[in-house]
């Protein structure tokens, strides 16, 4: 057992951690580099590994630091932030629902923030795009509150939720759609820039706006889910074998449902409605290293980059010169790997 | 050794009361048996002792203190639930189901201490479990699953444990076994035992003390050989039955009376 485990012990800390999960973190991380590399390199214009490096580096000509810095580079960040947090903001809604069937996506949350970028692209186009994510977070969140007032009683249980999500979802999702066509006074590129966001793309992000807009979301969000996995770990065994061992069930769900709704609403505000990632990539994540949130929740999110990582590149090079949305890829990428799994294990072997 | 008391417990679902004004003392360091017909409120008693349930009146003391007044980890190391039926998530090993019995003594920075490590495989062995550490709970019978629970809940290092109905689903092999693994908890380690139970005959073999509940009252309370009689079986379960003594143990025994095929004396003796 003590081979399974490595135990990291100070004077006022200690922790536990299996070595599988160090292992398949350490194996995803290079996978992500690796994934990262060929990214900057593809494109209408192709740079080789060392190339890049010296872009990067700031050695490199001219147009291919260009191309590299100000083009590849930050829609790169995007992909992984954006995967990431889509995919901790799922293995969190999953956990806390104690149902696998569940993403931000499915119970209506990322079509709350879905809801508030199309309010503010169709109505406050003449405001500064800074202000786009704080529509998307404030649509998610009051999507997120409205589910929660609806499933509230005495308490709030995984089910009701859940199916209260589903049906927040349908309809937040049809008058999102009812918004952007009976807007008969929307431009036609208004309403194509509308649709694309409702698939979800990553195209044309800068440094300046959209990683620095994001990436304080995260900075905080997810070490702080990461420190809330235990509670999330005896919550999955039940909320009376929770509160047995002295967790406060509701104040620390509320909590967690907070972190897994701005990591959705700070994930679509920049990434758009991106679907699959926050449903998959937890489950990938438990094949790999079974269903305790300390190691679920770090590789969800190594996971839901390297998704989309991949699907952005597909979207970008596959139909040069058209740019596809990556959100019409997601699944095609992570679903052939997500059954693979489930093949691999059809008989309990793991 | 805890003492949990019930001082004039109300509480109703809804609009139905299940308990007006109960009391109720559970003896420390004994072992305490709930019985029941089904819905007549013996879960939602044990429940209650262990603040799952808050009560609408009165009140769950723990040695002495008011439980509202205590806070939930305060509790959670004295005192252990393990529900009815619990559900492990897919692929959870034994050893990860028993770490989290160590959930009242961890911080976000200590989250694996010498003495959580002790305490968990120090559960794991007296079930018996250490062999089957890395094990998926999902995979294991139905009595290992439940020795697992078991461990989770001592890994919790409380004076009591409340368990509701731990043999239920169990063949009769498997529910001796974890009833044998209470008493033993019971007399190794002075533990205070409070449990539902549905066989009525294995109730007066383990418990020291037995509570009749009977329509949100306590119809009877105390040793099975003073209070088991036929009397309370046709007042608590409506049954008609014959109460003799165990062959074995010299406990009570309940031989109910109703349908079935009779074999003539002679027959018998030939056994």
């Amino acid at each position: 057992m003590s081979k399974l485990e490595i135990t990291i012990r100070g004077r006022k800390h200690s922790f536990q951690i299996s070595r599988r999960t160090l292992t398949v973190i350490a194996l995803l991380m290079l996978a992500n580099l690796a994934a990262i590399i060929v990214c900057v390199g593809l494109g209408s214009q192709t740079i080789g590994p060392l190339g890049v490096i010296r872009a990067i580096f700031g050695a490199g000509d001219p147009s291919e630091s260009m191309i590299v810095m100000s083009l590849r580079m930050p829609r790169i960040a995007i992909a992984v932030l954006v995967g990431a947090a889509l995919a901790v903001s799922g293995a969190l809604l999953q956990g806390i629902v104690r149902n696998p069937l569940t993403s931000p996506d499915i119970i209506g949350i990322s079509g709350g923030a879905s809801l508030g970028t199309v309010v503010f692209i169709l109505y406050f186009s003449h405001v500064s795009i800074r202000f786009m994510p704080v529509s998307a977070i404030a649509g998610a969140f009051a999507a997120a509150f409205l589910i929660y007032l609806f499933a509230y009683r005495r308490g709030i249980t995984p089910l009701r939720l859940v199916l209260i999500g589903i049906g927040m979802a349908t309809a937040i999702t049809a008058f999102t759609y009812m918004l952007i066509l009976t807007a008969s006074f929307t431009p036609t590129a208004v309403a194509v820039k509308a649709f694309t966001f409702m698939t979800g793309s990553i195209y044309g992000v800068s440094w300046e706006r959209d990683v620095a807009t994001l990436l304080p979301w995260l900075v905080v969000l997810m070490p702080v889910a990461l420190l809330y996995a235990r509670h999330l770990n005896v919550q999955e065994l039940g909320d009376d074998v929770a509160a047995s061992v002295g967790s406060r069930v509701q104040a620390k769900r509320t909590i967690l449902l907070f972190i897994s709704v701005a990591l959705a609403g700070a994930a679509v505000a920049i990434g758009g409605a991106i679907n699959f990632i926050g449903l998959m990539a937890p489950h990938i994540a438990r094949k790999l290293v079974g269903p305790a949130y300390g190691g679920v929740i770090p590789v969800s999110a190594l996971i839901g980059s390297l998704v989309l990582l991949l699907s952005d590149l597909v979207a970008r090079v596959a139909f040069i010169p058209l740019d596809i949305p990556a959100g019409v890829f997601t699944a095609a990428i992570g679903a052939p790997f997500f059954i693979y799994l489930l093949y691999r294990h059809r008989n309990g072997a793991s | 050794m805890s003492v949990i008391e019930a001082k004039s417990l109300t509480l109703s679902y809804g609009q139905k009361p299940v308990f007006s004004g109960l009391d109720l003392s559970v003896p420390p360091g004994k072992i305490t048996v709930l019985i029941g017909s089904n819905g007549c409120g013996k879960s939602t008693l044990l429940r209650s002792l262990a603040r799952l349930l808050k009560p609408q009146e009165g009140s769950i003391l723990l040695d002495g203190t008011e439980m509202a007044k205590l806070s939930s980890k305060e509790i959670a190391r004295r005192l252990a639930i393990l529900p009815q039926g619990p559900v492990a998530p897919e692929g959870l090993t034994v050893h990860q189901l028993v770490k989290q019995g160590r959930y009242p003594y961890q911080s976000w920075l200590q989250q694996w201490s010498k003495e959580d490590e002790r305490m968990v495989n120090n559960a794991l062995e007296v079930t018996d479990m250490d062999g089957l550490a890395n094990r998926p709970v999902d995979s294991l019978s139905g009595g290992q699953r439940q020795r697992a629970w078991i461990a989770m809940t001592l890994a919790q290092n409380t004076p009591a444990i409340l368990l509701d109905e731990p043999t239920t689903y169990l063949d009769m092999t498997h529910q001796i076994e974890v009833l044998d693994l209470l008493f033993d908890l019971n007399e190794q380690e002075n533990r205070t035992v409070v449990m539902v139970l549905h066989d009525i005959n294995l109730a007066c073999r383990y418990a020291h003390q037995i509570v009749a509940v009977k329509d949100g009252q306590i119809y009877a309370q105390g040793a099975p050989e003073t209070i088991m009689n036929e009397q309370l079986i046709r007042s608590v379960f409506d049954m008609e039955c014959q109460v003799t003594y165990d062959p074995i143990f010299g406990t009570p025994l309940c031989i109910p009376y109703g349908k079935g095929r009779k074999i003539a004396k002679a027959a018998v003796a030939a056994f």
